[in-house]
């Protein structure tokens, strides 16, 4: 299985364990991601407050790159999955839209016509390579370890990931797959806050509150996710919540990648378990 | 008056009726006239307890021509793009666009409460346009010096945290072609209409 590969920027940084996890277990299914030439920012939610042709613009430029490769683009974040399905969605339905940003692409020789589907990487494991295929490549299965599966807004809607966009099971499932147990978690497609954490802090920590009690209600050890956005928020800021609202949260904020990886018995240090700043070996290390 | 408090009258002439037209020019745009105002937009945002006016409101008020109040609430700054109330609208408006439009038009015309998400929006900008890239420990140490240097030392023990466990490095990534996407940039703020 032979993809085009867009990590996007947060990968580069906040989300560095999700980048190594997510090559660590593609290697494990075989999967080759072959990354995108000299890829640019995907504009996050940024771009879209200041113009949204810019925005369209360079997830058009990034889907020209991808087209050198194929015709599936796959990503791990959630936020870079929407703008590059978004993009695609209103280049097909707005000619208008279509026109200014084959002008703008033009100013750098490129022209986009369509022709690629981007996934989010979560699918190309469930639904691509499969859940019998994972099952078989389980070396210590995660029994016993009840895990929330949080899937965030973005991979769920407006351009969800092919799954009940209210009651997502794509990565319950997946997690069955891999031993664990996942937990009712009925804020799994509620949001984290996103970027509010750098606009009304105090708003996105009550997310992020509500999102740890929710966990904790239902006896999660870890939640897990799909985006470096929701991991950064939960995790980095797992103590500014605890200050903000006197609690005592200390559950780990793991990727679905690093889960699977454990599970395959995969070193640890390849899938970045030490860099959570909730410290996650605690729940990971009796299956090592 | 029986209890009843009066209410604030605005009178048509504040009224600025070619504001719908506004909305009406983004793609979709004009479906806003299909709302029936039935507030399940209000009822699935996670943040509407934390709005000044809910969605159903600002719909209404976009309506009315209340240009001024909508485009100054604290409504469009709340707004996590989180796409709730866009998936749930029975009449399919596009309310999250909506929202980034209004958000656009604010920062455009410096609108005083567009201040902190209008600093993250420019560094997240000055940044891609230079590097072609987001390099997140510059945009956040921009963000914070650019808005509240000293609530930015609340933020240290975060920025700390993410640096020792290699979250944060020193120097960002540039892409090779950055001349050729700075033009694309270039062109698309020209032809972009904001």
């Amino acid at each position: 299985m032979r993809y085009a590969y867009y990590p996007g920027c947060s990968l580069e940084a906040t989300g560095r364990p999700y980048e190594e996890s997510v090559a660590a277990v593609a290697k494990a299914l075989g999967i080759e991601l072959v990354e995108l030439e000299d890829w640019n920012c995907c504009g996050a939610t940024a771009y879209m407050s200041i113009n949204e042709v810019l925005s369209f613009s360079l997830s058009a430029r990034n889907l020209c790159q991808a087209k050198k490769i194929g015709d599936t683009l796959v990503t791990a974040c959630s936020a870079c999955y929407t703008n590059l399905r978004k993009t695609e969605a209103y280049l097909a339905d707005f000619p208008e839209i279509k026109g200014k940003v084959d002008t703008a692409l033009a100013e750098a020789g490129l022209r986009y016509d369509g022709g690629v589907t981007t996934k989010h990487f979560l699918q190309t494991v469930v639904q691509d390579v499969g859940l019998d295929r994972i099952k078989s490549l389980v070396k210590h299965p995660l029994t016993g370890l009840r895990v929330a599966p949080y899937y965030g807004c973005q991979i769920a809607r407006p351009y969800g990931i092919e799954d009940d966009a209210d009651n997502p099971t794509m990565m319950d499932k997946l997690l069955t797959a891999i031993g664990a147990t996942p937990t009712y978690y009925p804020l799994k497609t509620m949001c984290c806050g996103g970027s509010l954490m750098g606009i009304r802090k105090e708003v996105a920590l009550r997310l992020c509150r509500n999102l740890l009690l929710c966990a904790q209600q239902y006896d999660a050890q870890c939640i897990v996710v799909t985006c470096p956005l929701c991991q950064m928020n939960l995790d980095a800021f797992q103590s500014s919540v605890n200050k903000t609202y006197g609690t005592n949260f200390n559950l780990p904020i793991l990727y679905f990648t690093q889960l699977m990886g454990v599970s395959f018995g995969l070193d640890s240090k390849g899938l970045g378990l030490n860099d959570c700043i909730v410290p996650a070996t605690g729940v990971t290390a009796k299956y090592a | 008056m029986n209890g009843v408090e009066q209410q604030t009258v605005i009178y048509e002439k504040a009224m600025d009726l070619n504001f719908l037209d506004e909305i009406y020019h983004i793609p979709g745009g004009e479906k806003i006239k299909d709302c029936i105002q039935c507030g399940t937009c209000s009822g699935s945002c996670p943040v509407s307890w934390a709005m000044e006016e809910t969605p159903r409101q600002i719909f209404a008020m976009i309506r009315a021509g209340m240009r001024d109040k909508v485009l100054n609430s604290i409504t469009i700054w709340t707004c996590a793009s989180c796409y709730q109330c866009m998936h749930r609208c029975p009449q399919e408006i596009k309310i999250t666009d909506i929202m980034y439009m209004l958000k656009r038009m604010a920062i455009r015309e410096n609108r005083q409460r567009s201040k902190n998400a209008a600093a993250l929006s420019r560094a997240f900008f000055e940044i891609v346009n230079k590097k072609g890239r987001n390099h997140e420990t510059s945009l956040m140490a921009k963000v914070v010096l650019g808005t509240n240097p000293l609530g930015g030392i609340s933020l240290a023990p975060v920025g700390i945290g993410l640096f020792t466990h290699h979250r944060l490095p020193m120097f960002g990534k540039s892409i090779r072609d950055i001349k050729g996407l700075q033009k694309i940039v270039a062109k698309a703020k020209e032809i972009g209409g904001e």
